[in-house]
C-alpha cells in the first residue's frame, strides 16, 4: 500500500506492506523500517490523548483511529505553526483557552447537580484538545485572533455549569474575536473525533450573550440586514 | 533559567503539585515532554476512590483495610491512612474546580464498585474519569497562571557538590537546544514504566520511566520496582485496554473451547495468571459479553464496543473479543516519605513515578487517581516548604559539572537499530520478567539487559537534525528504559518469594 506524506519540501511516497492498519501503525512502521527521520506525534493509541491529529486527503483525523487507504495523502494540521513534517506547535492554539478564560471562576459548592444537569455539558467535557476543529476552522484565514471552536466549547462547558456563580467575565470575554466571528459553517463539527459540535455551542453562547444584553456586532453594523458576511442569519 | 520549584511532568500529579506550590506562594515552572492534556492520566477510566458512602454504607476504615489487603503487607499503614482520609477532601476539591463527576438522582456524586472494594467507592465522570480530571486541572493551571513549557525532555538532574538537586538538564525538543533549568527544589512527576513491556502494555508510548531513570542516576533510592500490575483484558493485537467494567457488568473469560476457566472478578493479578496459564497450554483467550445484548452494551460499554471494532475488527455484540493480559501500572518507583521527599535532598516525587507505599504489591482500581491528587498536592506543598526552610538552597544554584549524555550520543554509531531492540526487550520482559517469573529466566533476562546496555554506543540515532528529532528522543527513552529494566530485574531477583503482582514459580 502506498501513502504520501508531506515532508520538509514535498510529499514523499512510502510503500508499506500492511492492510487494515491504522495510520499511526503505518507511521510507526515507516519510522522503524524505512525512515527514522519522519516526525509525528502520538501517545495513547486509543483516541483519548489528542496527540496524533493530522489531515488525510485534506480532512482532519486522529492517526490512531483512521484506517489507511491506498493513495492517501497525509499532511499536518492547518492554522498552527509547523515544526517539522507532521508535528505542529499547539502552544498558540492552546493559548485560546487562557484568553477565553475557560475555567470555573467561582464555584457554588452548595449547588446540587442532578444527572440532567450533568448531561447538559457532559459531551463538551469529552474534548481531547486534538486541535482538529482549530485546523478545520476557516475563520483563521481572516482573523488570527479568533478564540476558535475548542476554546468556545470549553467556555460553554463552564458557562452552562450549574455550579458556576460568575459567568459575566466569560461572556464579556467572548464578545471580541469570539462568538460573533464564527460563520457557523459547521466544519468543526464534521471533524471532531468526539462528536462535539462547537458550532452548536457557539450558538448557545450567542443566545446566552443576547440574554445578558450583548448584541451581534454584525447585525448592528449592517442596518436592516441581519445577515453575517457568509449570508447566514445571525440572531 | 531559575525558579523556586521546578516540576517535571504535567499529568495529574504534576499539575496538582504545581497548583499547591502556587498556592504556597512560590514561583513554579512545569516542564513536560508532551503537552499536559496528552499525559497518561487521560487514559484512566475506572474512577477515583473516596469513602463518601453516597450510594451505600462505606467508611474510611474500610477503604484503608481494602487498600492494605491488596498491598500484601508492602504498604505503609500511615501513608494509606493519610491517603484514604484525605480522599473525600480531594474529591470535593476536584468538584469545586469543575470536574463533572457523574451524579445520582438525588444530586450526590455517583459511585461504583471496582475490584477489591467492599463498597461502591469509585467516583467517576461518565466514561472518561481521568481525561476530565486532567483537563479540569489544566484549566485551573491556566487560571492560576502556572508557567508550563511543553516538549521539554529531561536529560538528567543537576546536582550540587553535596549531591542535593538544584535543577534539571533539559532538551528542548523543538529547537534541539540543551537548557539548564535551575530550581531550589525539583518535583518529578514523570509517570510509570509500563512501556518497558513495549507492545505488551496498555500504556501511552510515553510511559518510559524517564524520571525514575534520571533519579536513579542521581543516586535516589528506588522501591518496589518488581511490582508491575498486569491487566487481564488488553486487546490481543494492540494491547489497548478493555475496561474492567466489561467483566464487572457480567462478561466472561473463555478459552478456544469456549470454556470459562477462572473467576472473572478475582483480583487482577489472579485473573492475569489464569489467562497466562491458558495461553501456556496453547489456548487462545477471549472476552465474551455477547450474552449482555446489544442494547445493554451500547448503554453501558460503548467505549469497549468502539475499541474492539476499531482495533481488533470484532464486534463484541456478535463476536468473541481476543485478549491477553498486559502490563498496565507500575507500583514501584522512586522511594519517598509521607512528604514526597526522596532520599536525595531537594528532590521530590509524586504520581506513578514515585512509590508512596500506598499500593504495595498490588494497586487497587480507583486508587491511582486518588494518589496523584492527594500526594501531588502534598509534593507541591513539601517542595515549597523546602524552598522556605533550607537556607543553603536559597543561597546559590551552583551545580557540579556533569556529563551531558547528548555529547556522548553524538559519538555513537548506528550499526544496530534500537527500535528492533526496544521491541525485543518488550518480548524478553513479557516472557521472562512478566506475569510468572522463574529465577533462571530472570538471570537470563539480566544478562541480556547488561548486554544491551553495553551495545548502546552502537545503537545511535540516524537522524542528525536538531529540530524535533524524535529519533533522538526515542533513543533517550530507550536508554532510560534499559536503566529501569536493570532496576526491575535486580528487584525481582532480590525477592525470591511471591508477593502480590510479583509471582515466582519454583523451577
Amino acid at each position: 500500500m502506498k501513502v504520501s506524506i508531506q515532508r520538509e519540501f514535498d510529499f514523499i511516497e512510502y510503500d508499506v506492506d500492511m492492510s487494515d492498519a491504522t495510520l499511526l501503525e503505518v507511521l510507526n512502521k515507516i519510522k522503524i523500517d524505512q525512515d527514522s527521520s519522519l516526525a509525528y506525534s502520538s501517545g495513547c493509541r486509543s483516541s483519548v490523548c489528542g496527540s496524533c491529529a493530522v489531515r488525510v486527503n485534506g480532512k482532519e483525523v486522529l492517526a490512531c483511529s483512521y484506517k489507511v487507504k491506498e493513495g492517501d495523502s497525509i499532511e499536518p494540521l492547518k492554522n498552527v505553526p509547523l515544526i517539522r513534517d507532521l508535528v505542529v506547535d499547539m502552544d498558540k492554539a492552546l493559548e485560546t483557552n487562557r484568553r477565553a478564560k475557560a475555567w470555573m471562576k467561582e464555584c457554588d459548592t452548595s449547588a446540587q447537580l442532578t444527572p440532567e444537569n450533568e448531561f447538559v455539558n457532559a459531551l463538551q467535557s469529552d474534548c481531547i484538545l486534538c486541535g482538529s476543529c482549530y485546523s478545520a476552522c476557516p475563520v483563521y484565514s481572516l482573523n488570527e485572533a479568533f478564540l476558535g471552536p475548542f476554546a468556545l466549547t470549553r467556555v460553554w462547558k463552564y458557562v452552562s455549569d450549574k455550579r458556576e456563580l460568575d459567568t459575566t467575565e466569560k461572556l464579556e470575554t467572548i464578545q471580541t474575536n469570539g462568538v460573533w466571528d464564527c460563520t457557523l459553517c459547521n466544519e468543526c463539527t464534521l471533524v471532531c473525533p468526539q462528536g462535539i459540535s462547537s458550532k452548536a455551542d457557539i450558538e448557545k453562547l450567542r443566545m446566552k450573550s443576547t440574554m445578558a444584553g450583548y448584541t451581534d456586532p454584525n447585525f448592528a453594523n449592517s442596518f436592516g440586514g441581519g445577515f453575517s458576511f457568509d449570508g447566514s442569519p445571525s440572531f | 533559567m531559575k525558579t523556586d520549584v521546578l516540576i517535571i511532568g504535567a499529568g495529574g500529579a504534576g499539575l496538582c503539585a504545581a497548583l499547591a506550590a502556587k498556592e504556597a506562594g512560590v514561583d513554579v515552572k512545569i516542564l513536560t515532554k508532551e503537552y499536559p492534556t496528552r499525559s497518561q492520566t487521560c487514559m484512566a477510566q475506572g474512577g477515583m476512590n473516596a469513602a463518601l458512602a453516597n450510594v451505600s454504607e462505606d467508611s474510611i476504615e474500610a477503604h484503608i483495610a481494602n487498600t492494605l489487603k491488596s498491598a500484601h503487607g508492602e504498604a505503609d499503614e500511615e501513608a494509606v491512612r493519610y491517603m484514604c482520609s484525605e480522599a473525600p477532601n480531594a474529591v470535593a476539591w476536584l468538584d469545586s474546580i469543575g470536574v463533572c463527576f457523574s451524579r445520582t438522582k438525588d444530586g450526590k456524586i455517583a459511585q461504583r464498585t471496582l475490584g477489591g472494594a467492599s463498597a461502591p467507592r469509585a467516583c467517576y465522570a461518565q466514561d472518561y474519569t481521568g481525561l476530565k480530571i486532567l483537563h479540569t486541572l489544566y484549566d485551573r493551571c491556566l487560571q492560576k497562571d502556572v508557567e508550563i513549557l511543553n516538549e521539554r525532555f529531561l536529560l538528567d538532574l543537576l546536582q550540587k557538590e553535596d549531591g542535593s538537586v538544584c535543577g534539571a538538564l533539559i532538551l528542548n525538543i523543538r529547537t534541539g537546544e540543551v537548557e539548564h533549568h535551575f530550581a531550589k527544589s525539583v518535583i518529578l512527576a514523570t509517570g510509570g514504566y509500563s512501556r518497558i513491556y513495549d507492545k505488551y502494555s496498555t500504556n501511552s508510548t510515553a510511559s518510559t520511566g524517564d524520571g525514575i531513570a534520571a533519579a536513579k542516576r542521581a543516586d535516589a533510592k528506588l522501591l518496589g520496582m518488581e511490582f508491575v500490575q498486569f491487566h487481564p483484558t488488553g486487546l490481543k493485537n494492540s494491547s489497548i485496554l478493555i475496561s474492567e467494567s466489561a467483566r464487572g457488568e457480567g462478561g466472561y473469560l473463555v478459552n478456544s473451547k469456549g470454556e470459562r476457566f477462572t473467576n472473572e472478578l478475582a483480583p487482577r493479578d489472579e485473573v492475569s495468571r489464569a489467562i497466562n496459564a491458558e495461553m501456556q497450554k496453547g489456548e487462545e483467550v477471549f472476552l465474551d459479553i455477547r450474552h449482555l445484548g446489544e442494547q445493554f452494551i451500547d448503554e453501558n460499554l460503548p467505549q469497549e464496543r468502539k475499541l474492539a471494532k476499531l482495533y481488533e475488527n470484532v464486534d463484541p455484540v456478535y463476536d468473541l473479543v481476543p485478549i491477553k493480559a498486559v502490563a498496565h501500572y507500575t507500583m514501584g518507583g522512586i522511594e519517598v516519605d509521607n512528604k514526597s521527599q526522596t532520599s536525595v535532598n531537594g528532590l521530590f516525587a509524586c504520581g506513578e513515578c514515585a512509590n508512596h507505599k500506598v499500593h504495595g504489591a498490588n494497586r487497587l482500581g480507583g486508587n491511582s487517581l486518588l494518589e496523584i491528587v492527594v500526594f501531588g498536592r502534598e509534593a507541591g506543598k513539601s517542595a515549597s516548604n523546602f524552598t522556605f526552610c533550607d537556607d543553603k538552597s536559597r543561597s546559590d544554584y551552583e551545580c557540579k559539572k556533569s556529563e551531558n549524555f547528548l555529547n556522548a550520543v553524538k559519538e555513537f554509531t548506528n550499526e544496530i537499530n534500537f527500535y528492533e531492540k526496544r521491541e525485543s526487550v518488550g518480548e524478553l520482559f513479557y516472557k521472562k520478567v512478566g506475569i510468572v517469573r522463574r529465577q533462571r529466566e530472570l538471570l537470563e533476562a539480566q544478562k541480556e539487559i547488561e548486554n544491551l546496555k553495553e551495545l548502546l554506543p552502537m545503537m545511535g540515532v540516524k537522524d542528525t537534525k536538531k529540530i524535533y528529532n524524535t529519533n533522538l528522543t526515542e533513543f533517550l527513552e530507550f536508554r532510560n528504559m534499559l536503566d529501569v529494566c536493570k532496576a526491575v530485574i535486580n528487584a525481582t531477583l532480590a525477592r525470591d518469594e511471591s508477593c502480590g503482582a510479583h509471582y515466582m514459580e519454583a523451577e
